[in-house]
């Protein structure tokens, strides 16, 4: 284990979340909100002194990495990001109980949006700008950040990224993984900034465009109104709808848009698979829920677009849905948005990759000795990626099952306590019943924050990293 | 600059290690995912995996914005193959490994003009060549040519009885009377730049810079003894002893090839009338002292088993026989083989990765950067750079002595109008000279660099 490349990364992050809090900071200033600015510098003060100190007292000798310090600079990062990124909220008192800030930054920066606050309008402008904030730092994700800006972090920042990067088989777009991370924030700003356009020119006021813009490109679902988006205009909700669907979608295939290579893009199977789920979703909510065509139809898209990107914003309480409309979204909230987008859940890839599977098998009974690829996106798939995939697929299950089982001592009924441990570990936000869109995860014990924070860190991170980092044979001498 | 590398076997991992280092963007093409996967996790680089013929697979390599092309495939023909498609997808520069000698005669002047190739590669000649080198100055376990040869930097490992030994560089420069420049020593497995004041002591690795033609004689009043290579024996009639052979009988040498397998022994038999062939087990020693292992002036272990060359290498030393030259392709087993005492070790593959990124590095050149050529020295921790100096150069005019050169680095050597001067504290770099660096422990990109 290189300890010393380890911590030395850890202070570089620590850095720059403490720069990163400029933006903050600035928002504070212009609302002339003086007690978060106060919060927000103490933090950094903290964070600078501790980033400082890492940096200059442990320098490696040998910037290598392999897989296992991959995995743990990764898993460390996130948590201590979030345990920084809550100090705002309790030094300002707005957020008082460390456990709940902490939730509520796990939440941002894990893009789930699910909030322990009752009156999500109360909060200062600061804050609201720092809880959004995390969402589009956490969407494409914090080391990958780094990655971008710090020249030369290791030789071997493949390990990190790929610990990093949800989905599958994560890849590099160009040779450098430095230049993949520039490229890929270079497209996700691009369009976050479109899209706070697009809203700006709806009317929107401009505080409210960037935020939601935030929500939107991290898939994450922090709104600044008790109704989440329902009360803005059918055409910042069909606005936002558009960005949470493109949002959703491999950054990948947009990078092959930009060097005009078509062709892949619209044969991508991914890309057609989750179209589909999403026009069989939403026809079926609509004519499950119809009220008027336009009002339906607007509704039920919003909100399969918002479930299955794992966003999370709400333009009406599915909650009181009727029982099929409810089953569809617990069912699209596992499924997740397509592989190395901003987006969590089990991906549309791995699901289609596991049909096919499971399919394969069946004609193994039949005839026993033909012989089945796996083919997916016009390749052969590996049969490795195949047994990976069955393998996340289990422990996905038996972790979404352990969590609902710790927190099964709450005094909720099992629809409240089931959707909450699918919503954090997917990293959706609102549950149904007692955790619905309209309500919050308040109610719950601190116990149970810290095990759906968890989740929410394990639904992010893929599972493997923070097991990894938390084995102790990772750490000892073997 | 962006430059694809199809096959990643030894020389393919040398070539991409060495361009990487250098900082440019790598597209491994390679059909195995084996491979693939095993060179993905150390360098910073995109794989592909797939045919590097094949259209597609070096579309999705991205040919059609690379500046570079390099096919080192095991086989000659994909390899040809592949640099024809490239060339026609537009990558102005392919290089191509051809090492079949049938392919390696007049034909391959034809091929290369009717495909466009800018360079193509023959490790086992390349290795032949650099071995022929040595012979040529027993003394030196390297020899690195500069300015097409104007200047040569030669590195030798100083012996227990030689003269200099216990000298500083100064007291020698008077004794010798000759101009020369100690530019770089290697002790254990520190580098150092020496002053005037370093005193040297046996088992230095030492790199010496002068005048070509004055060489013989500068080793010589050194008291660095050079017997003249005569005879020269070599074990395994592989490609490279056959390109050696070939040289050596050219320049009048008398060669003796031992090799167990018959098959070959009667085909470079045919090839070369007039070296000895012998087929016998050269790994038995009772064989190669019947074969006169005691006389002979050199000893070359060419097969195609590393262990093997490093082993009966040393048994040659222990004989005493004046130079043993083994070829060892693993880097690590490099490193074991100089701790056994063999000081002389040729690596066709890094010879083959040195010329690559020496070919990157001119073709940078082209587009911008001043590094003319780059050598590496003493197995990588130095290098030597050959720099340009342009016009609008900061440091014109100033003696060298009064320049503050940044520690570990050193003006090794001007050329000017095409003559070698061997730098001294009152010389000045002018503009339209070429000037050698040598620089320890850091990269230069610039000449300016080197200031403090």
């Amino acid at each position: 284990m290189n300890f010393k490349m380890v911590f030395n990364t850890i202070g570089k992050v620590c850095n720059i979340e403490a720069i990163l809090m400029i933006l903050p900071v600035i928002t504070c200033l212009i609302y002339r909100e003086w007690s978060s600015l106060f919060a927000f510098l103490i933090t950094m003060a903290i964070l600078l002194a501790l980033g400082t100190f890492l940096t200059l007292c442990l320098r490696p000798k040998d910037h290598i990495i392999f897989a296992k310090e991959g995995f743990t600079i990764v898993a460390l990062v996130w948590l201590l990001v979030s345990a920084f990124g809550a100090l705002p909220f309790v030094i300002s008192g707005f957020i008082p109980s460390f456990v709940d800030a902490f939730f509520e930054t796990v939440s941002g920066f894990t893009t789930t949006g699910a909030s322990i606050l009752d009156d999500v309008e109360a909060l200062s402008h600061g804050m609201l700008f720092w809880r959004s904030f995390t969402h589009f730092i956490g969407g494409m994700g914090f080391l990958v950040f780094v990655m971008a800006v710090i020249p030369n972090l290791s030789d071997r920042s493949i390990h990190i990224m790929r610990a990093e990067m949800p989905g599958p088989v994560v890849g590099k777009i160009v040779p450098k993984a430095k230049d993949t991370a520039k490229i890929l924030y270079l497209i996700y700003i691009v369009m976050t900034a479109l899209e706070f356009v697009l809203l700006a020119l709806g009317n929107m006021p401009i505080f409210d465009s960037i935020v939601l813009s935030f929500g939107t490109a991290g898939t994450g679902g922090f709104g600044i109104k008790a109704d989440s988006i329902a009360s803005y205009s059918p055409y910042c909700q069909w606005v936002i709808a558009v960005f949470m669907i493109l949002f959703g979608i491999n950054f990948n295939l947009y990078y092959l848009l930009l060097i005009k290579r078509f062709k892949p893009v619209f044969k991508s199977s991914e890309l057609h698979c989750y179209f589909a789920v999403i026009a069989v979703a939403s026809a079926a909510i609509a004519i499950n829920t119809f009220k008027t065509l336009s009002l339906s139809i607007r509704e039920s898209v919003f909100q399969v677009a918002s479930i299955i990107t794992t966003t999370g914003y709400s333009t009406v309480d599915f909650d009181k849905w009727p029982v099929l409309s409810k089953s569809v979204i617990l069912v699209l909230m596992m499924l997740g948005a397509c592989a190395g987008s901003t987006g969590g859940g089990l991906k549309v890839s791995r699901a289609a990759i596991l049909i096919k599977t499971a399919r394969r098998e069946f004609k193994k009974l039949i005839h026993p000795h033909a012989i089945n690829n796996v083919r997916f996106e016009d390749k052969t798939v590996e049969e490795e990626t195949t047994a990976g995939i069955a393998t996340y697929f289990g422990l996905y299950m038996v972790c979404i099952l352990a969590v609902f089982l710790l927190i099964s001592f709450e005094p909720f009924d099992i629809e409240t306590n089931l959707s909450a441990a699918i919503s954090c570990f997917n990293n959706i936000g609102p549950g149904l019943a007692k955790v619905g869109p309209s309500m919050s995860y308040s109610a719950y014990s601190n116990f149970t924050k810290l095990v759906l924070s968890a989740a929410m860190l394990l639904g992010r991170l893929e599972i493997y990293p923070l097991i990894i980092a938390f084995t102790p044979s990772t750490w000892l001498r073997k | 600059m962006k430059i694809i590398v199809v096959g990643c076997g030894k020389v393919g991992t040398a070539i991409v290690s060495s361009l990487v280092g250098e900082g440019h963007d790598v597209v491994v093409v390679d059909n195995s995912p084996q491979a693939i996967t095993e060179i993905r996790d150390v360098y910073d680089i995109m794989c592909i995996c797939g045919n590097g013929a094949n259209f597609d697979t070096l579309v999705e390599a991205g040919a059609d914005s690379a500046d570079m092309f390099v096919s080192v495939t095991g086989s000659d023909e994909l390899n040809m193959l592949s640099c024809i498609i490239a060339r026609r997808m537009g990558i102005e520069h392919t290089v191509c490994r051809v090492r079949n000698p049938e392919y390696n005669d007049k034909s391959l002047n034809f091929f290369r003009q009717q495909i466009d190739l800018s360079l193509t590669i023959n490790p086992e000649f390349l290795t032949a060549q650099e071995i022929f080198n040595i012979l040529k100055l027993p003394a030196a376990v390297n020899i690195e040519t500069f300015s097409r040869g104007a200047f040569e930097l030669v590195e030798l490992i100083l012996k227990q009885d030689t003269q200099i030994v216990g000298m500083s560089l100064a007291q020698i420069k008077k004794q010798v009377a000759q101009s020369f420049l100690v530019c770089v020593v290697q002790r254990g497995d520190e580098v150092i730049i020496p002053d005037g004041k370093f005193v040297l002591e046996a088992g230095d690795r030492i790199g010496i810079t002068a005048p070509k033609s004055e060489f013989q004689s500068l080793l010589k009043k050194m008291g660095i003894v050079q017997k003249h290579t005569r005879n020269v024996m070599i074990l395994g009639a592989s490609t490279t002893a056959f390109y050696l052979a070939k040289m050596l009988i050219a320049g009048g040498n008398g060669v003796k090839i031992i090799d167990k397998n018959r098959e070959t022994c009667l085909k470079v038999a045919d090839l070369l009338p007039q070296a000895t062939v012998i087929n016998s087990d050269g790994s038995y020693q009772e064989v190669l002292l019947e074969e006169g292992l005691s006389s002979t002036d050199a000893f070359l272990s060419l097969t195609g088993l590393d262990e093997q060359n490093i082993i009966i290498s040393c048994y040659a030393s222990s004989q005493n026989v004046p130079k043993v030259i083994a070829k060892v392709n693993r880097a690590e087993l490099t490193v074991m083989a100089e701790k056994l005492g063999l000081d002389c070790v040729v690596s066709p593959k890094n010879t083959v990765s040195d010329v690559i990124s020496r070919y990157a590095r001119a073709l940078q050149n082209s587009m911008g950067s001043n590094v003319e050529t780059l050598y590496k020295l003493m197995d990588g921790k130095a290098e030597a750079l050959e720099f340009n100096v342009q016009s609008d150069f900061k440091y014109q005019h100033i003696l060298l002595k009064d320049l503050e050169l940044r520690p570990n680095i050193l003006i090794a050597g001007i050329i000017r109008k095409r003559k070698p001067i061997i730098p001294k504290g009152d010389d000045e770099i002018l503009a339209g000279d070429k000037v050698i660096v040598i620089a320890a422990g850091q990269s230069l990109n610039d000449l300016s660099d080197i200031m403090r």
